[in-house]
């Protein structure tokens, strides 16, 4: 308390951190960030070929998009972004039921899983290469990985953890073990699946700029970044971080309204941003 | 209405192993249960009141003598019995007529008939206008309600209540003692109700059966010839009372203790 009241004497109120409505506070570093990056070059404070400025990047936006080459990049990444979610989760969201549902099969599968998961995603880059080579096939491969592991423990967990009170309900009214799966299992474990799978998303277009970066052939997002970092087009590579960013955006925010519909029985959500 | 069943608990004896040692649970418990009775039963902690109700609601098994509804040996759970447990158990991703219908999933009803039942049990309890409400949106003590039209929307034959009010405050527990006793009225089934409240024990039941813990057993049986609806203020009710508590007088009672409740993150957060 003492502290904030100091603070409030000696910030002129409008300067006060607070003074900023809620819901706009998000909005303080990006507005504050773009400012200094514009008066950067309009004040002449650098000169330096490592930076442009926020309107060489607009135009290059432009430019790209109107070639219809931002679309195609874009296009690519998201292409094997999804492709990679879709099996990777599909498979993990299979995994992580049986090994929950069947205590011989997470004996079974469980020390090997455990095991796999601490290697670094990366780790496994050459070894897809040398399988796959360097296409779309490795790509999608590699983006498979990465979705899966994050479904699989989270579905494992949420299965396992599924209060014994709820399943003691299920006796007493006589359910049969599908429907103990269908109407107790399965939706108490889906908030920690619903974690699941949003890290998964998460990953998955992570490990799509990984996977360009790292088999550079074709094209995408993360193509677009490395050739021009090779070719000193600073415009380039500051409009690729940017459309990433604005992706992943995108994605968290889709995944968030997705929960809402999905979970709206918890009146709470686990995906922010 | 719903037939009323007969139970018939004879010799009843349960342990458990606890590391490789036997620990009696319950000894030789014998209770016999009018059709349409309401039996309240007292005790400590560790008396073995609530092992008694997981064992008539099938919940345990591995006992020793017998558990006879309407002369018929009970097996696992069936939908002729019905228990409300201490905290509500209700799902939290169903809405409240989706919770009371869930009682009815294996229900030989059709689906007009099962709608009307779930539509007079949550009357029943009085939350007309809640139907759609998620758990999470109710109070400690509506949310005990719905669990009281989950368990009864089955008309089961008799109804089992572990403590059900205990962790509700003391005017909803009042107030919800009084519904209780409507509703039982109203549907005339056998209840056996588990509490470590005398009062509410006397409150509601015809004969209140004490028991004592270490191992359980019955201690003794209180008859409560009183009419109903009972005043708590009554000298006879007060003698009742007095009379049950004189049996806990060389064990303490143990107190219930409120556990606290979860904090959220938003609690200790600095708003600056």
């Amino acid at each position: 308390m003492t502290s904030r009241q100091q603070t409030a004497g000696r910030w002129p109120h409008w300067l006060h951190p607070a003074a900023v409505p809620k819901p706009l506070r998000g909005w303080v570093i990006p507005v504050l960030l773009l400012t200094l990056w514009w008066a950067t070059f309009r004040f002449g404070w650098t000169s330096s070929q490592l930076f442009v400025p926020l309107s060489k990047v607009i135009d290059t936006g432009v430019r790209m998009a109107g070639s219809g080459e931002l679309a195609h990049a874009l296009g690519a990444s998201l292409y094997r972004m999804v492709l990679g979610f879709v099996i990777g989760t599909a498979v993990g969201l299979a995994v992580g039921t049986a090994l929950g549902v069947s205590r011989l099969l997470e004996n079974l599968i469980g020390p090997t899983f455990h095991t796999l998961k601490q290697v670094s995603l990366f780790a496994w880059i050459p070894l897809i290469s040398l399988w796959f080579g360097l296409g779309d096939l490795a790509k999608i491969a590699f983006l498979s990985l990465a979705a899966f592991f994050p479904v699989v423990l989270n579905t494992f967990e949420g299965i396992r953890s599924v209060p014994r009170a709820h399943l003691e309900v299920a006796r007493v009214f006589a359910f049969n073990p599908w429907q103990v799966f269908a109407r107790v299992v399965w939706p108490a474990a889906l908030p920690s699946i619903f974690t699941g799978v949003y890290l998964a998303l998460i990953y998955a277009w992570l490990a799509t700029l990984g996977a360009e970066y790292l088999l550079t052939s074709g094209s995408g997002i993360g193509n677009l970044l490395v050739d021009g970092r090779e070719h000193f087009w600073m415009d380039q590579v500051l409009l690729g971080v940017l459309v990433v960013g604005a992706v992943g955006f995108v994605l968290n925010w889709s995944a968030s309204q997705l929960e809402r519909r999905l979970l709206a029985w918890r009146g709470h959500s686990t995906a922010q941003f | 209405m719903p037939h009323a069943a007969t139970l018939e608990i004879r010799g009843l004896s349960k342990q458990y192993q606890v590391k490789g040692e036997t620990l009696p649970v319950l000894d030789n418990v014998s209770l016999s249960i009018k059709p349409g009775e309401f039996v309240s039963i007292v005790g400590a902690s560790g008396c073995g009141k609530s092992t008694l109700l997981r064992l008539v609601i099938g919940l345990e098994d591995d006992y020793q003598g017998d558990i006879l509804l309407d002369g018929h040996r009970i097996v696992g759970t069936s939908l002729e019995r019905g228990i409300v447990f201490q905290e509500h158990r209700l799902f939290p991703w169903l809405t409240v007529e989706q919770n009371v219908g869930l009682g009815l999933l294996n229900a030989d009803l059709g689906e007009a008939r099962k709608r009307d039942a779930v539509r007079e049990h949550i009357a029943l309890v009085g939350l007309e206008g809640f139907e759609r409400a998620y758990p999470y949106q109710l109070s400690g003590g509506m949310s005990q309600r719905v669990a009281i039209a989950r368990a009864l929307v089955n008309r089961p034959e008799v109804l089992l209540l572990d403590e059900p009010f205990g962790a509700l405050d003391a005017l909803t527990r009042a107030y919800l003692q009084q519904e209780l006793q409507r509703i039982w009225a109203q549907e005339g089934i056998t209840m056996i109700l588990v509490t470590h409240d005398v009062e509410e024990a006397v409150y509601l039941g015809d004969r209140v059966v004490v028991m004592q813990p270490r191992p359980g057993r019955i201690k003794r049986i209180v008859d409560v010839p009183l009419p109903r609806p009972r005043d708590r203020g009554d000298y006879a009710f007060a003698a009742i009372k007095e009379d049950v508590l004189s049996e806990f007088s060389d064990h303490p009672r143990d107190e219930l203790i409120a556990e606290p409740r979860e904090r959220n993150a938003v609690e200790w957060q600095f708003s600056w």
